[in-house]
Order: C-alpha cells, then structure tokens, then sequence
C-alpha cells in the first residue's frame, strides 16, 4: 500500500490553507504533522480522506483492492469522536464493524485493546471525553482499513490511553499499515516520519 | 455493501425509538392539526367531511417536516457524517438507507394513524381506507423529497427553519396528487390517473432524490 499527494492545494472561505503540500507514504510508515493553530493540519487530513474539494493536486492509493474507492481504504478520525450516547459502547463499535465492512465478532477483543471492556453496555452517553475518545479508537481495531487518518488523536486520552493508542498504531503499522497523525502532544510512536505545516495566517 | 446499509438502517431505527429519538413526535403534531381544526372550521358536519381528506393530507404533509433537520443535522453534530462517506457503499444508496429508517419511524406511522384520525373530521368508511393508502403511497415522496433540504442546509445554522421553506414547494405536486387520488378512489375510480401520479412522484423521487441529496452533502463538505 502507498499513499500517495502532490502539490496538494486547499480553499476555504476564499483562503488558501494549503499550498503545494506533498505525502508519500509507504507499507508501515508513519508521520506526524505539527504546526501552530490553523496551519492546516485538520485540512490536511481532511482533504486526504477525501472529504474537502481540492483546488490542486491529486491524491493516490496504489497497491490496494482495485474495486475499492481510496475513501474505502481509510481510517478518518475527526475532532469529533462520531459516538451516539444513545446507543451502548457495544453498539456503537458494533455498527461500525457493520458498516465499515469489518469483523462484527471482534468487537469485544477491539473494546479490550482500548480498554473499555467493562464499560460496554453502558450508554456511550455517560462515558467521560477521554472514554469517548477510545470508543472511537476501537474503532479503528474494528474493521481493517489500511490508511489510518487521525486528527488529534490524543485528545482528552491520559497515559494509559496514550500508551493503547501507541501500540494500536504499532500493530497496524506492523500489519502493513499507514498512518498519518496531525498533533500538538508528543505521541511518543517510534521512527515517524515528521512534516511541519507553516505559520498560520 | 449490503451489510453496511442494513446496519445503517437498523442503527437509525434504534437510535430513533430510543429515549430522546423523538419517534412519537411527528405523529402527534398530526394528531394536533387535525385536532385543532374542527375548532376553526366549527361544528359543520358536511362541511368536514368534504374538507376531510385534504386536512388529513396537509397535516401528514407538515408532520413530516417534524424531525427533518435530524436526518442529518444529527450524524454532523457528532462527527458520524464524515465516516458515512467512507462506506464500501455508493453515497446515494447510504442516504436511501438513511431515508428508509427515517420513513419507517415517521412516514408509515402517520398513514397507519389517518383512518383513526379520520374518524374525527367525520370521514366515511371508505374515505378512511382511501386515505391510508394515499398515505402509504404518498408519504415516501414526502421524506425523500424532504431528504434533499435536510441534505441542503445540513451544513447551515438554523437550516432547521430554513428547510420547512425549502421543501414545501416541492411537495406541493405530491399533495395535489395525493388529495385527488384520495378524492377518486372514494368516487370508485380505482387506477385512477390521480393515483398513478403521485406512484410515479414516489417512484420518480426514489430515484432522483438519493442522487440529489448525495450532491448536496458533499458539496456541503468543505
């Protein structure tokens, strides 16, 4: 699998946030992307997932299933964590397995490895932020993508949390994997590749 | 493919009856409406039953307005809208899905209700029957053509009142068709023209209106 942008160009609101920004990313490796408040990190990871008109440039994914899309090859994890508290933790893993066309019977191993399994068939509703943050990291455990697209995923996640997430990532990229990961923590993840996005306007 | 589509479609339908889904809430603003007329119309008992079907038909009509702007304004505010785009499923059958589970809560519910309801505007037996099926052919139209607003200002603040302005004009075909498919059936025209209209504004919409709607959400991506 390769992951492949050139010359990526981006507007919002009239305004260029990107400009000529390239990515190329091999079986396995990963890369973080740091830069100060509205550099472009969110839209970068947006408009690889597909989610943003392009002004310019073109994104490529050479090496997977030919009948998918590059969007179904991805992992897209927002700022939003795309829980419904209505449903209980189990449910909500276990639609995305559905519908993600993933395992439905890992769900249990996958809210194991973010460590949530005794909290499954509470309401997503009353989790706390950080639990939240790692009902959306199961979902990544739960249906097998290549690409892994996370925008601040450390977000509201303390040390246990950090450590799951970091050998989540291991095992995927051991798998084969990608990742691209925009943040301002230190992610603390072995031999990543590094882009700094410039000064915000 | 069919997998993710029947997972969405189940997934809405729990969310829907679920405590706060607000599945009850477009059957009772029916119920209202048609409450409250006879009380402006007064205690005219012809009078009401002539008027009878098309106030069945307006008030199915606003009642599916009720909840519209949750189809999708629900899944933004979450974060789940980014994710359903990256389905293993064409984007227009994802919002079919969506407005299949959405039409099981409110749509069906209020055709089912119409005979009942009928009986309050002094509706004779045969209208009762004609109205439900009107309904239940009609109603589809009415959320999908409702899908494409609620796609249209998903993106907005306040589209919640934008979309109400937006979607009545379009159903205006749908009522007229409706209200004299209902008319014609109860006057014993059973494959009346009437009725083949508002089929093929159901059918018509059940096509066109998944495409549309898919437009309009990803051109609210950005």
């Amino acid at each position: 699998m390769q992951l492949t942008a050139d010359d990526l160009t981006v507007e919002r609101g009239g305004r260029r946030v990107l400009e000529g920004v390239g990515v190329k990313l091999g079986p396995g490796e990963a890369m973080v992307v740091t830069g100060p408040n509205g550099a472009g990190k969110s839209t970068l990871l947006r408009a690889l997932a597909g989610l943003l008109p392009l002004a310019q440039g073109r994104i490529s994914v050479e090496g997977g299933d030919g009948e998918r899309t590059a969007a179904e090859h991805m992992h897209f994890l927002g700022h939003l964590d795309g829980v419904k508290g209505a449903l209980t933790a189990r449910e909500n893993i276990a639609f995305w397995a559905d519908f993600l066309g993933g395992d439905s019977t890992a769900t249990e191993t996958a809210l194991e490895a973010v460590g949530l399994g005794h909290a499954a068939d509470l309401p997503a509703g009353t989790l706390s932020a950080g639990q939240k943050r790692r009902l959306s990291l199961a979902r990544l455990a739960v249906a097998r993508r290549d690409i892994w697209l996370l925008d601040e995923p450390a977000t509201a996640l303390d040390t246990d949390g950090l450590d799951r997430l970091a050998s989540l990532v291991e095992i995927h990229r051991a798998a084969g994997g990608l990742v691209v990961a925009a943040t301002h923590a230190d992610l603390g993840w072995a031999m990543t590749k590094r882009m700094v996005l410039g000064r915000a306007v | 493919m069919t997998r993710a589509l029947l997972a969405l479609i189940r997934r809405d339908f729990r969310l829907a009856v679920r405590a706060g889904g607000g599945v009850g809430l477009p059957l009772v603003f029916f119920l209202s409406v048609v409450a409250v007329t006879p009380f402006a119309i007064g205690p005219d008992m012809k009078l009401l039953a002539r008027v009878g079907t098309a106030i069945l038909w307006i008030g199915a009509l606003l009642s599916t307005l009720i909840g519209l702007d949750r189809l999708f304004g629900a899944d933004a505010e979450d974060g789940s809208l980014d994710l359903l785009f990256a389905a293993p499923a064409p984007l227009p059958l994802v919002v079919l899905a969506k407005a299949a589970a959405h039409w099981t809560v409110t749509g069906l519910p209020l055709a089912a209700a119409a005979p009942l309801l009928g009986l309050m505007l002094n509706l004779p037996p045969e209208a009762l029957g004609a109205v439900a099926l009107t309904l239940l052919l009609g109603t589809p139209a009415l959320t999908l053509l409702g899908m494409i607003g609620a796609a249209l200002t998903v993106g907005l603040r306040r589209g919640g009142l934008l979309l109400p302005v937006l979607v009545l004009p379009m159903a205006v075909p749908v009522l007229i068709f409706g209200v004299s498919a209902t008319n014609a059936l109860v006057a014993g025209e059973g494959g009346s023209a009437p009725l083949m209209l508002l089929l093929a504004a159901s059918l018509g919409s059940l096509v066109l209106a998944p495409v549309a709607a898919a437009a309009a959400l990803k051109g609210a991506q950005s």
